[in-house]
């Protein structure tokens, strides 16, 4: 009673998919949203908390800006390679896409272990998570925003080669791209609050 | 409302490699400046916290408008802009409202 | 190998609980086996567990919630019954750790797999149909969204039998939910099962605020949105902004216990307070959230048995945002007890009294749509009367407490105890009984025996005042919640009479039982006057779910309607119908999905290892969920088109059923 999209009238089927992605997009931003609203009660959190030393180190002991620098310089850069990216994809520029998606991940993995190696050596230091209510925050805060980071990571991995395979850079898969581009962009104003409100605010 | 499907869609803004420049360089400007207000140690305390305050806002409407496309030009970007709204005014009843009780309570309670 | 999970774990030697078990394994046993003679569990699989339609997950969910209130209708009978008893030197016969577990699995069950789970059944069942779409925006998620509440349901029952659950009430503050005085895995079990039905919430919430924004047919403007679908939208919106501090607060409590963080303990420069400020700015909005979608149906059902349209349709929808917007910003108002100064508290005081001023414009919008209507009481209709005269009564001890200086006498009395109650069961529990009553023709093209559930009604709304009015005095006496034995006079006679009144609501909810059993026994037996062949069961519809079948074709619209203003089913009606004026198309749909049961059987591995530590367990059910998800999405094959001589036939059969109907006029 019933047959395949495969063998559905293409164009019933085109004005279908355009219908769904925009709709998908829209779902995907109030995902987005909540998200904001997560990282907003973390924020309010360590806001609370940030004077709760617990006689334990302060932010002035702690971190290390040359780092931060480093890490927010690496974010905007691939921020915009991720928008090169994107400008591709609606081009239909298959190996321009590809490129720009791996300069993208390389300096994503490259935040995460700047990342992973400052915790490493706060923790190392003494100054782990289980040390102070402050410590506790800020180590969710920035950790929940690596977490994301990663995920993105992965997510970018497996379009790479949903795009290098059958799925190519059809209407489906422009859809993703644009998803993850918001997620991507979205962890990018996360981090300028972490950046300016965290690190900076605490070695005021 | 189903009427718009097929338009709004070619009214969406995918951006170009200009607008994704000036938004990195305005972002990277802005940056720079947040840096070297801690940094320099020019101001005092609270005038350091509300510069890092209206640096970090206006970067975030940067990166808004330059590489999530926000804007108002079609239905999808208007309901968009809409629950960005709604989302703010829910951090900002959280974060307010948090420190408003919150220190309240420490000041009474005289509470670390 | 097994975490902390030893045989120890298992409450053997509590002779309650493994009465339970043995009760819950026979019935248990019974279903399979019944499943495995009748040989349904291709049908069962194929047609129901992998099904993305919403109406199906609709009834799953009712399923579920009914089997939920069971349950914590057990708990609300072990304490109405150990209090008449736990007198002067007697000890009862709960101890004060059991006691402890029956009353917070009594609120957590209550409120996340009793209420939530009615109110995402009424929303996947009549939010497409009222605004015209044929599924959700997004089907799978839908599905998804089913599977994270049904293992968090079933997570919070493993905990009856392997290990105990949280014994410090509904909402587990902190400091005594903290490992220093909560050693075991009974807080551990509140959490992970709060947390997974929490992402099951959000994904419902995320995916009706698109199918509210997006899917509407054409020509529907937001003020043609009939007012349930309103209340949807609003509840959505609630959930999309506040239950992610929830996800917050429960993380936040986890790191505590699992990996020594300080932000609530007692030492390290914990903050207690914070996690009230948390929990509770969740915790406001969620009763809000519940009690919306109470509104939106009672405002459906009014107008349907008074022949009328609702009164005051555009204020209804106002009030509504102007309650959404203020259940945001009043939390405080559970713990002005904390220590916050007199601005703090007359801020959250006088905004938790400005709410008494929407709600009051919506009780008479709903008496003024009684006012001159043709009022006919049938079932659904005696809940809104029993719902408006029980809540105005909550609401009014509601603004009470409201007042800071009144709030210190009783609070965390039974007198708070009695109120939330009151509104609850008033208004909420009371709102989606009579939802269910009034749209199960239409999920099943049978009719309920009515007069079983005006026993229901009576049962209910006799034991609700017999239980909390006591409840009221006692609190004003000075008792206070949670207590497990007592030795004050006063109190016994109203907690003897509290004790009545549990069992009364007991015969309601047997009345209820009784009525769906008999409602199935009909369908069964095909009985005849029961059947509902026009799809208008009450003949006074005035939404667009009238105007089909009963029960819905999978498809739901054979032609997207064309919406002529509010009410459109009414005005087709009074106007007559227009002629089909669009060919018949095929029309699109997803396929069903194992997806959904795969990734909840991950999410059930996921929170039972993590609260009994078993680590590889964990990183196992990550790694299904993530292969299972990476496999969807490279599955290019997920819908399929319903061919237009299937549309025909079904609307050919509908309009023989309405021309046997009119002939049987």
């Amino acid at each position: 009673m019933s047959y395949d999209v495969m063998h559905a009238p293409s164009a019933h089927h085109d004005e279908h998919e355009h219908h769904q992605q925009e709709t998908t997009i829209f779902g995907f931003w109030i995902y987005l949203m909540t998200d904001c609203i997560i990282f907003g009660t973390l924020f309010a959190v360590f806001a609370t908390l940030c004077h709760h030393f617990a006689g334990g180190p302060t932010g002035k002991d702690l971190f290390d800006i040359k780092n931060v620098e480093i890490e927010t310089a690496i974010l905007l850069f691939s921020s915009i390679t991720y928008g090169f990216a994107s400008i591709n994809a609606h081009k239909k520029n298959k190996g321009a896409v590809l490129g720009w998606l791996l300069l993208t991940f390389v300096l994503g993995v490259s935040f995460v272990v700047l990342e992973i190696n400052e915790f490493h050596e706060l923790v190392a230091h003494g100054a782990g998570p289980d040390k102070s209510a402050f410590l506790s925050s800020f180590f969710t805060l920035v950790g929940t925003h690596g977490l994301h980071v990663t995920i993105g990571l992965i997510w970018m991995l497996v379009l790479f080669f949903q795009i290098m395979g059958k799925q190519g850079l059809s209407t489906r898969m422009q859809t993703k791209l644009t998803c993850l581009s918001l997620f991507w962009h979205f962890l990018d104003i996360v981090w300028i609050c972490v950046f300016s409100f965290v690190y900076l605010g605490s070695v005021v | 409302m189903s009427g718009n499907h097929t338009t709004s869609h070619e009214g969406e803004n995918h951006g170009s490699y200009g607008s994704y420049i000036v938004g990195f360089i305005l972002a990277v400007v802005l940056t720079v400046a947040s840096f070297a207000t801690v940094l320099s140690k020019a101001f005092s305390f609270w005038q350091t916290i509300a510069i890092l305050g209206v640096l970090a806002a206006v970067q975030m409407v940067v990166h808004l408008i330059f590489f999530l496309h926000m804007g108002t030009k079609s239905l999808s970007q208007r309901q968009n802009l809409a629950a960005f709204i709604v989302t703010a005014l829910m951090v900002l009843i959280v974060v307010a409202g948090y420190l408003f009780v919150l220190w309240d309570a420490q000041a009474n309670m005289m509470a670390g | 190998m097994l975490g902390k999970l030893t045989l120890s774990s298992i409450p053997y030697d509590v002779p309650i609980l493994v009465g339970t078990f043995i009760g819950v394994a026979v019935i248990g046993i019974a279903v399979l086996a019944a499943v495995t003679y009748f040989k349904k569990w291709g049908y069962l699989w194929r047609e129901w567990l992998t099904t993305v339609d919403h109406k199906k997950l609709a009834i799953m969910y009712v399923v579920l919630g009914l089997v939920m209130l069971v349950r914590g209708f057990a708990d609300a009978l072990m304490m109405r019954t150990q209090l008449a008893l736990a007198y002067a030197g007697n000890p009862g016969y709960l101890p004060p750790h059991h006691y402890d577990q029956v009353f917070s699995a009594h609120g957590t069950i209550m409120i996340f797999f009793m209420a939530m789970v009615m109110m995402q059944a009424l929303f996947n069942f009549v939010v497409p149909l009222q605004i015209g779409a044929r599924d959700v925006a997004f089907p799978l998620i839908n599905s998804i969204s089913f599977y994270m509440t049904l293992v968090s349901a079933i997570l919070i029952n493993i905990s009856l039998f392997i290990g105990e659950f949280s014994n410090v009430g509904w909402l587990g503050y902190p400091p005594i939910s903290e490992l220093q005085f909560n050693p075991g895995v009974g807080v551990d079990y509140y959490i992970w099962s709060v947390q997974i039905s929490g992402i099951g919430t959000l994904l419902t919430g995320m995916n009706f605020l698109t199918t509210i924004i997006k899917l509407r047919a054409p020509g529907m403007k937001w003020m043609h949105i009939p007012v349930f679908t309103w209340t949807a939208f609003f509840a959505c919106v609630m959930i999309l902004t506040t239950f992610p501090v929830l996800t917050v607060s429960m993380a936040l409590l986890a790191l505590d216990r699992y990996l020594g963080m300080h932000f609530f303990t007692n030492d390290g420069g914990g903050s207690v307070m914070l996690y009230l400020n948390l929990i509770w700015s969740w915790g406001h909005p969620e009763v809000y959230i519940l009690i919306l979608p109470a509104f939106g149906v009672f405002s459906e059902i009014a107008a349907t048995f008074s022949g009328k349209p609702l009164f005051g349709y555009a204020t209804m929808v106002i009030a509504t945002g102007i309650i959404t917007f203020l259940g945001s910003i009043v939390w405080v108002h559970h713990f002005f007890t904390m220590g916050a100064g007199a601005d703090v508290n007359t801020f959250f005081g006088i905004m938790t009294m400005f709410i008494a001023v929407p709600t009051g414009v919506k009780i008479f919008n709903w008496l003024f749509t009684m006012y001159k209507g043709r009022v006919r009481f049938e079932g659904p209709m005696h809940w809104i009367v029993g719902f408006m005269i029980t809540f105005s009564i909550g609401g009014m001890t509601g603004v009470m407490m409201a007042m800071p200086a009144a709030d210190w006498v009783v609070h965390n009395s039974l007198f708070l105890v009695a109120h939330f109650h009151n509104v609850i069961i008033g208004g909420v529990f009371f709102g989606y009984v009579a939802g269910l009553s009034y749209w199960f023709p239409k999920a099943f093209g049978y009719k309920m025996r009515d007069v079983w559930g005006k026993w229901a009604f009576r049962f209910w709304f006799v034991g609700f005042y017999l239980s909390f009015i006591p409840l009221y005095a006692v609190g004003l006496e000075g008792m206070t919640r949670r207590m497990n034995h007592y030795d004050n006079p006063n109190w016994h006679p109203w907690l003897l009479v509290a004790c009545v009144g549990v069992f009364v609501l007991a015969a309601g909810l047997a009345c209820q039982v009784i009525q769906f059993v008999l409602a199935a026994f009909d369908a069964v037996n095909k009985k005849p006057d029961a059947l509902d062949l026009t799809g208008d069961n009450w003949g006074s519809g005035r939404t667009l779910e009238w105007s089909l079948p009963s029960p819905v074709p999978h498809y739901n619209f054979a032609r997207l309607p064309v919406i002529r203003g509010l009410d459109t089913f009414h005005i087709e009606k009074e106007l007559g119908r227009p002629a089909p004026v669009s060919e018949l198309e095929p029309i699109h749909m997803p396929k069903y999905s194992a997806v959904g049961p795969m990734l909840g059987a991950c999410g059930l591995l996921i929170g039972f290892a993590l609260v009994w530590h078993i680590w590889w367990a964990v990183i196992v059910g990550l790694v299904v969920a993530f292969f299972t998800i990476v496999h969807r999405s490279a599955n290019l094959d997920v819908d399929f088109y319903v061919t237009v001589e299937e549309i025909r036939a079904d609307e050919e059969a509908f309009a023989r059923r309405l021309a046997a109907a009119k002939a049987a006029e």
